[in-house]
């Protein structure tokens, strides 16, 4: 594992795990599958395994954090001691606490907040399995886990990352992309209002490169919020068939 | 002005569903003339009026609805019920005594106790304060007897049926009377042990087959199958 990759792109612009430059991961994704939350999701994107559940809207305790006007959301982001090569500990460590803000703050604009005052929405996720990318793949289980639950929202909101490997601008990144490659751009859409959450950059990249990322990753949520939508509707397919 | 779903076509949350002169209706938001479903659930149009039938959903509070509860704690001058809803409800104490309250004299664990189960009336509620109940009209109260069953709220309509059709129906089949909690607790209370349990079988059913239709007739076949078995086990 410790052994670089001479190249993390080859002459052909085949990646290291042989997709093309704007190719995403492989992904599965599942909805309701914890029966203690209200709403839940499990999503595998390439080799990330995540977990998240929603649970509420419920009473807040400690009581003073409840909001007069609006709702509260909270979110958790943990990584499982389990989910990278060198044990994680389980403490919440810089890391962790600065993703939690991160997916709350892409799962604010989507909720319809000010209808439920002074009660609150807690989002726990949980990474099983970590292989670059997991602030996305969370986004967008948590925002499925939070429609799930049946809370009014504006749009699901859907995560994907562009980066840049060897001078080349590549979607979605994984594990070895993301720590040797040079530029990585998590963004964060809700795809039917054209709206974006989430946007940073970790990296140099030039203005051009910059449109070239964010354009290309927007195309990667299109991509993955049409799966998200189906396997939503799946949950309840069943139902629809009986009726036709 | 078109209409982008046909009527109980399911669409998720941020759908496009119509654009133009319609109506916002539940589980909707309209946002620059286009209206988006805000729920998973199935379209339903009426005139110009879009909503979307959510497939999950929540009980909030609204004056006038009749709710199941349990008795969560025991206060100084009341009660906390939990009626399945984001907020905890309020029973205050004069209420149910149907007098003052004297807190010297009055023991409130003796007239309602923690986990007892109460058929109440919202009698206010709006988003600056917690629901607050009442017990005083006659068929509330506390539950003496009887089964609960608990289904999600958005399926009581499907229960009570167009004008009541479902729920009478079952109601006359069993034998049983039926409290709807608007909440999603459903109270049936028989004669007999298996008269109750055939209604839940039937609620049981119409929860789970809640979007198909004519199932007010498949409900009262199955009912009516059910108790020729129950004659037959007894003759034997």
């Amino acid at each position: 594992m410790n052994d670089k990759p001479e190249k993390l792109i080859d002459k052909k612009g085949v990646r290291l795990d042989g997709r093309k430059p704007d190719e995403l991961r492989p992904i599965k994704i599942d909805v309701g599958v914890l029966s203690n939350a209200d709403g839940s999701a499990y999503i595998e994107h390439g080799k990330n395994k995540i977990l998240a559940g929603a649970y509420g809207p419920r009473e807040v305790h400690p009581k003073h954090l409840a909001l007069q006007d609006r709702m509260l959301l909270r979110c958790r982001y943990h990584m499982a001691p389990f989910s990278v090569q060198e044990r994680k500990s389980p403490a919440p460590s810089r890391r962790e606490v600065e993703l939690s803000k991160v997916i709350r703050e892409s799962l604010e604009p989507s909720i319809f907040m000010e209808y439920y005052p002074r009660t609150a929405l807690d989002v726990f996720v949980e990474v099983l399995q970590a292989d670059g990318g997991t602030r996305c793949a969370s986004i967008t289980a948590a925002a499925l886990a939070v429609a799930d639950a049946g809370i009014p929202m504006r749009d699901i909101v859907v995560a994907c990352a562009a980066g840049k490997v060897e001078d080349t601008i590549v979607l979605d990144l994984m594990d070895e992309e993301d720590k040797l490659g040079s530029a990585d751009v998590p963004l964060a859409l809700m795809p039917n209002l054209n709206a974006v959450t989430l946007l940073q950059m970790d990296g140099i990249l030039t203005v051009e490169e910059f449109e070239q990322a964010v354009n290309l990753a927007i195309e990667g949520c299109k991509k993955i919020s049409a799966i998200q939508k189906e396997t939503l509707k799946a949950k309840y397919v069943d139902v629809k068939e009986v009726e036709e | 002005m078109p209409i982008f779903f046909e009527t109980r076509q399911i669409v998720t949350p941020g759908d496009l569903i119509a654009e133009g002169e319609y109506i916002a209706g539940e589980n909707t938001y309209k946002e620059n003339e286009k209206i988006y479903a805000s729920r998973l659930g199935l379209v339903d149009t009426e005139n110009k009026k879009v909503s979307v039938v959510a497939l999950k959903a929540f009980y909030i509070p609204k004056a006038g609805d009749i709710v199941i509860g349990t008795v969560a704690e025991v206060g100084f001058n009341g009660w906390t019920v939990d009626i399945n809803a984001p907020y905890p409800a309020i029973l205050r104490a004069g209420d149910v005594l149907g007098r003052p309250f004297r807190p010297q004299e009055d023991d409130l664990s003796q007239v309602l106790d923690m986990r007892d189960l109460i058929v109440a009336k919202v009698a206010s509620y709006d988003r600056t304060h917690d629901p607050q109940l009442t017990v005083g009209e006659p068929g509330l109260g506390k539950i003496t007897r009887g089964q609960i069953l608990k289904i999600t709220p958005t399926k009581i309509p499907r229960v009570i049926g167009r004008k009541g059709s479902m729920v009478s129906m079952i109601k006359q089949e069993t034998g049983c009377n039926i409290i709807l909690g608007l909440n999603g607790v459903i109270l049936v209370t028989g004669k007999t042990l298996e008269s109750e349990q055939l209604a839940l079988m039937a609620i049981h059913k119409i929860d789970e087959e809640s979007h198909t239709s004519g199932l007010t007739d498949r409900v009262t076949q199955m009912l009516k199958e059910e108790k020729a078995k129950m004659e037959e086990n007894k003759n034997e």
